[in-house]
């Protein structure tokens, strides 16, 4: 054999196996490096109560409603994957992008009564981007409510956006 | 160095096994440089105008979207600066072309740059947007990853007195460590993150509008052009540098 080939295949062996141990390392970890946990994660495997958690999913459309307890509003709203839905009550600033039917993370705790306190609340926006107009058309013709989840398919109104 | 054993037909031939060849690779860079950088700084001021001044605002982020025209070719730019990294590790180890220890040495350092860019403009848009600078979500951390592997690229080239061994020990840890691309590529499909997933995929229609992917395009094409524009310079000047020692050596 070449020293070429050879070393050719030592390099391509080395990385094969290298690869191997990242994807087993991978699996074997895969649960720790979810960001956050579902409602019906949390709802299923119940975490021991008053340990932080991050629960992340689509703020439930007409639940969020705000109660005021010593002049600061306290925003309760629900979180949902569509399997389940848990009450999160936050005091605080909410990120800009917050609304119903956007994807959010509470970082906080469950209590016994299911109720998860939030000490902090972030915003996730999804994969699409488009213009005003295009969001306000959708709505108007009803094909869209953003109050029910992210923007349909990209080809469902591309051709409402022609470079001018 | 033209190899006289060959029929003079065959030696004017444009061929892309003579570009491992640093002294064909020096004529040839110098004629196309100063078009590679015309070609960037077109597409980049293309692509800035339009993206700041005429593309339109986004339906949620407003104006904010902006970031993405810095971010996204950042991103792009960054794992594919480390993956030119070890297509040249690659080619040191295994072939010990002359060149590929030299391009590796010049990649890392606008890398490590792009990588760290990347990261700055990404916790620029993630405040106003999604509430906080920094979280260490599997999208957000893998880069981190890809800019210390950058720097591990850097720091252990010049670690050792005898340089060839920097190269091989450098060239190794670029292999070890391209695994962590497909890592950064997939981390928003395999786990939960606070990243969005992937807005292009070559199955899906792209979910941004074409008002907007236009500009994007031609951002990212400036940058790729003003990245191997970089890499370009540097090399050129390293390939004369090592010849300048070499005869003030012999002499």
């Amino acid at each position: 054999m070449k020293r070429k080939t050879k070393r050719l295949w030592i390099t391509l062996s080395a990385m094969g196996s290298f690869a191997i141990a990242i994807i087993l390392i991978l699996s074997a970890f895969s649960s720790n490096l979810v960001y956050f946990k579902a409602p019906s994660q949390l709802i299923n495997h119940p975490t021991e109560q008053g340990t932080t958690i991050r629960l992340g999913g689509m703020v439930m459309a007409n639940s969020l409603h705000y109660s005021h307890k010593d002049q600061t509003p306290t925003a309760q709203f629900k979180v949902t994957d569509g399997q389940a839905a848990i009450e999160v009550h936050y005091t605080g600033i909410l990120p800009d992008l917050f609304r119903e039917g956007q994807s959010v993370i509470a970082i906080g705790s469950l209590d016994k009564n299911n109720v998860f306190t939030a000490n902090e609340v972030l915003a996730k926006h999804d994969e699409t981007y488009m213009p005003k107009e295009v969001a306000e058309a959708l709505r108007k013709s009803g094909k869209w409510d953003p109050k029910y989840g992210p923007p349909p398919d990209a080809q469902t109104w591309d051709h409402m956006t022609k470079p001018k | 160095m033209t190899d006289t054993s060959l029929p003079p037909q065959q030696q004017s031939r444009f061929n892309i096994h003579r570009l491992a060849n640093p002294g064909f690779f020096l004529r040839f860079a110098t004629i196309i440089q100063p078009w590679i950088n015309v070609s960037a700084a077109l597409c980049l001021v293309i692509g800035l105008v339009w993206g700041l001044f005429y593309s339109p605002a986004d339906w949620q982020q407003g104006d904010s979207v902006r970031i993405m025209y810095i971010h996204v070719p950042m991103a792009i730019l960054a794992s594919g600066g480390y993956f030119a990294l070890a297509v040249c590790a690659l080619c040191s180890l295994i072939w010990k072309h002359p060149l590929a220890d030299l391009a590796a040495e010049e990649i890392g350092p606008v890398g490590a740059v792009i990588t760290a860019l990347c990261l700055i403009t990404g916790s620029l848009w993630g405040k106003p947007m999604w509430g906080t600078w920094w979280v260490w979500d599997a999208r957000l951390t893998s880069v981190l990853v890809l800019f210390f592997l950058y720097l591990g690229h850097i720091t252990l080239l010049h670690a050792f007195d005898d340089q060839q061994k920097g190269y091989k020990a450098a060239a190794i840890l670029a292999l070890v460590g391209v695994f962590d691309l497909p890592i950064i590529k997939f981390s928003v499909n395999w786990w939960n993150t606070l990243h969005q997933p992937s807005t292009f995929s070559l199955t899906h229609a792209p979910s941004m509008s074409f008002s907007m992917m236009w500009p994007l395009f031609f951002c990212f094409a400036g940058l790729a052009l003003g990245f191997i524009a970089l890499v370009c310079i540097r090399l050129r000047t390293a390939i004369l540098e090592r010849q300048i020692r070499h005869i003030l050596l012999n002499e």
